[in-house]
């Protein structure tokens, strides 16, 4: 089963806005949220989205970009992954 | 939604344990690339490689984009050098037909260099029954096509459980092998970093030197080799304390993880390249990075320094956990599926080496429990070619008695002796020269023929 979904992973050291900086970088993609969950590991904040892709404005490498150059602003690392990858290894 | 320690432990290990997938390779046939005039041959060998393969790199790096994977080697398998030789070099005197295979492996590393992989495999030939003319060619070429090249390897498969051990061709290895490390001495020897003696070879391995396409193997296959020792060696330390029973689950649970990731990344390349997805390959392949090893596994449960007692029973524990949690994650296992220990590849077997708990002996036994074989291992320059063809013959023997693939990957570094510390770069890493044994094994390598396949093979 093939899906457009990807999962956005935030991490790196709590502050004011991150939540807005990315979720406001996804709206200007056109990117849905369907879910969001977060975390402390430590020191370190994880947030963690699922988003719809079938109806992104930009490729998938540029919104990638669009992100990681977005929480560099913000001093936090973020990673873009098709949700496949979470679906092989914990869903047989 | 995925909960939440799912996502963790996959971005964990992609971050902090460098999940990756070690290699996907696009197996190629070439057969239809022969004809009895060799420029043309080696035309169509060169444009089909690039017809084949043009998009293939960067539909690799599309696929590493979109699941955040690296996939760390792109790499190129074709039909055995000799198999395509055979009608070129009709009528055409000894040295003239070993100047032509040279150029075909030139034709091979030009059309690899093309698309842009790191090494393409098959500059080789199956010989464990004996000798075609293209093959004994083939094979006197070797030493000057590696080190006419850059990306060119090159297996010879000499012993079969159903053939035996071709013990002419073990002899020959021994000899290419020395003339391979001395056609290179400028660079140490790498030469032979791309030369490895097997049995049983496997048609659909995606690892280097070993890779060929099978001639049972389809028009064009993607085949992946899974990686993971650092994910792996995490497992086993959070099980400081647990019984063997439970050792063994936490690391199969761990290997069907990984091997998922290679199924998807596998799958995914096959579809966007329109080639079939062959299989993937269950080996722990380490790198010479820092916790990418195999040496570190074992040690995590419980041996003091790999190579002490302990260290076989310890890989044979990793293997067969690997192979199990593998086998469930994907639909075609295949390749080699054990784990490697090139020692000069994995920074813990290089410690090993220099703390000496690890011997060539040692190696050798571990050998039985996996499927390399004597990988990546230098030995002293000055070894006569009678000890290489012998120790080759040892590994042959394991592969034909245990109905498994191995192989054999020596480097004769001329110039240095034991203890001396080598560096080829790179993949290939760096290594302390091994001692081997003083003692000849000349007499019995000169009877040369052939020894008759064990009885284990009268199956059927």
């Amino acid at each position: 089963m093939q899906t457009d979904r990807a999962v956005v992973t935030v991490m790196g050291r709590d502050r004011v806005g991150i939540v807005a900086g990315i979720s406001g970088e996804l709206a200007e993609a056109n990117a849905n949220i369907l879910d969001l969950a977060s975390t402390k590991m430590g020191d370190l904040f994880v947030m963690m989205i699922l988003i719809d892709i079938s109806g992104i404005k930009v490729s998938l490498a540029e919104l990638k970009e669009r992100l990681r150059r977005r929480g560099e602003g913000l001093g936090v690392q973020v990673m873009v992954q098709h949700e496949d990858v979470f679906r092989y290894m914990h869903r047989v | 939604m995925f909960s939440k320690d799912e996502i963790i432990e996959t971005i964990r290990m992609i971050l902090v344990e460098h999940l990756n997938v070690r290699a996907v390779t696009l197996g190629i046939n070439l057969l239809d690339c022969v004809s009895d005039d060799f420029d043309s041959m080696r035309d169509r060998v060169e444009e089909k490689i690039s017809e084949v393969a043009g998009g293939f790199v960067e539909e690799a790096k599309a696929v590493e984009e979109k699941y955040g994977i690296p996939i760390v080697n792109k790499r190129i398998a074709v039909t055995p050098a000799s198999a395509l030789l055979g009608p070129a070099i009709v009528g055409i005197p000894e040295e003239g037909a070993i100047e032509l295979a040279v150029e075909l492996a030139r034709a091979f590393d030009e059309g690899a260099r093309r698309v842009g992989v790191d090494f393409i495999g098959g500059y080789g030939a199956l010989v464990q029954k004996g000798f075609t003319r293209a093959d004994s060619i083939l094979l006197r070429s070797i030493p000057r096509a590696l080190a006419s090249t850059e990306r060119v390897c090159s297996c010879v498969n000499i012993a079969t459980t159903k053939a035996g051990i071709n013990v002419d061709a073990a002899r020959a290895m021994g000899k290419v092998i020395l003339e391979t490390a001395w056609a290179t001495a400028n660079r140490s020897g790498i030469g032979c970093c791309k030369l490895a003696a097997f049995a049983n070879a496997p048609e659909d391995n995606p690892f280097m030197a070993g890779a060929y396409h099978g001639l049972g193997e389809p028009e064009s296959v993607i085949n992946v080799g899974i990686s993971g020792p650092a994910v792996i060696r995490a497992a086993v330390e959070q099980s400081q304390g647990e019984d063997f029973r439970a050792l063994a689950e936490r690391i199969k649970r761990t290997a069907f993880k990984i091997t998922r990731v290679g199924e998807l990344v596998g799958r995914e390349m096959a579809e966007r390249l329109g080639v079939r997805f062959g299989i993937v390959d269950l080996s722990l392949a380490p790198t010479p990075e820092a916790g990418e090893s195999i040496a570190d596994i074992i040690e995590a449960m419980g041996i003091e320094s790999c190579g002490a007692p302990g260290s076989t029973a310890a890989l044979a524990l990793l293997t067969d956990a690997v192979k199990k949690g593998g086998a469930m994650a994907t639909s075609f296992v295949g390749g080699l599926s054990g784990a490697f220990i090139p020692v000069s590849e994995d920074a813990g077997m290089r410690d090993a080496l220099r703390a000496g708990s690890l011997s060539l002996e040692k190696l050798e036994a571990m050998t039985s429990v996996c499927s390399v074989g004597l990988d990546m291992i230098a030995i002293p320059g000055d070894t006569p070619p009678e000890t290489i063809s012998a120790i080759i013959m040892d590994g042959m023997a394991i592969g034909v008695v245990n109905d498994k693939p191995i192989g054999v990957r020596l480097i004769p570094v001329p110039g240095k002796g034991a203890g001396d510390v080598v560096e080829f770069g790179g993949l290939f890493g760096s290594a302390i020269v091994m001692s081997v044994s003083r003692f000849s094994a000349s007499k019995f390598i000169e009877r040369g023929g052939h020894i008759p396949p064990s009885i284990l093979s009268l199956r059927g």
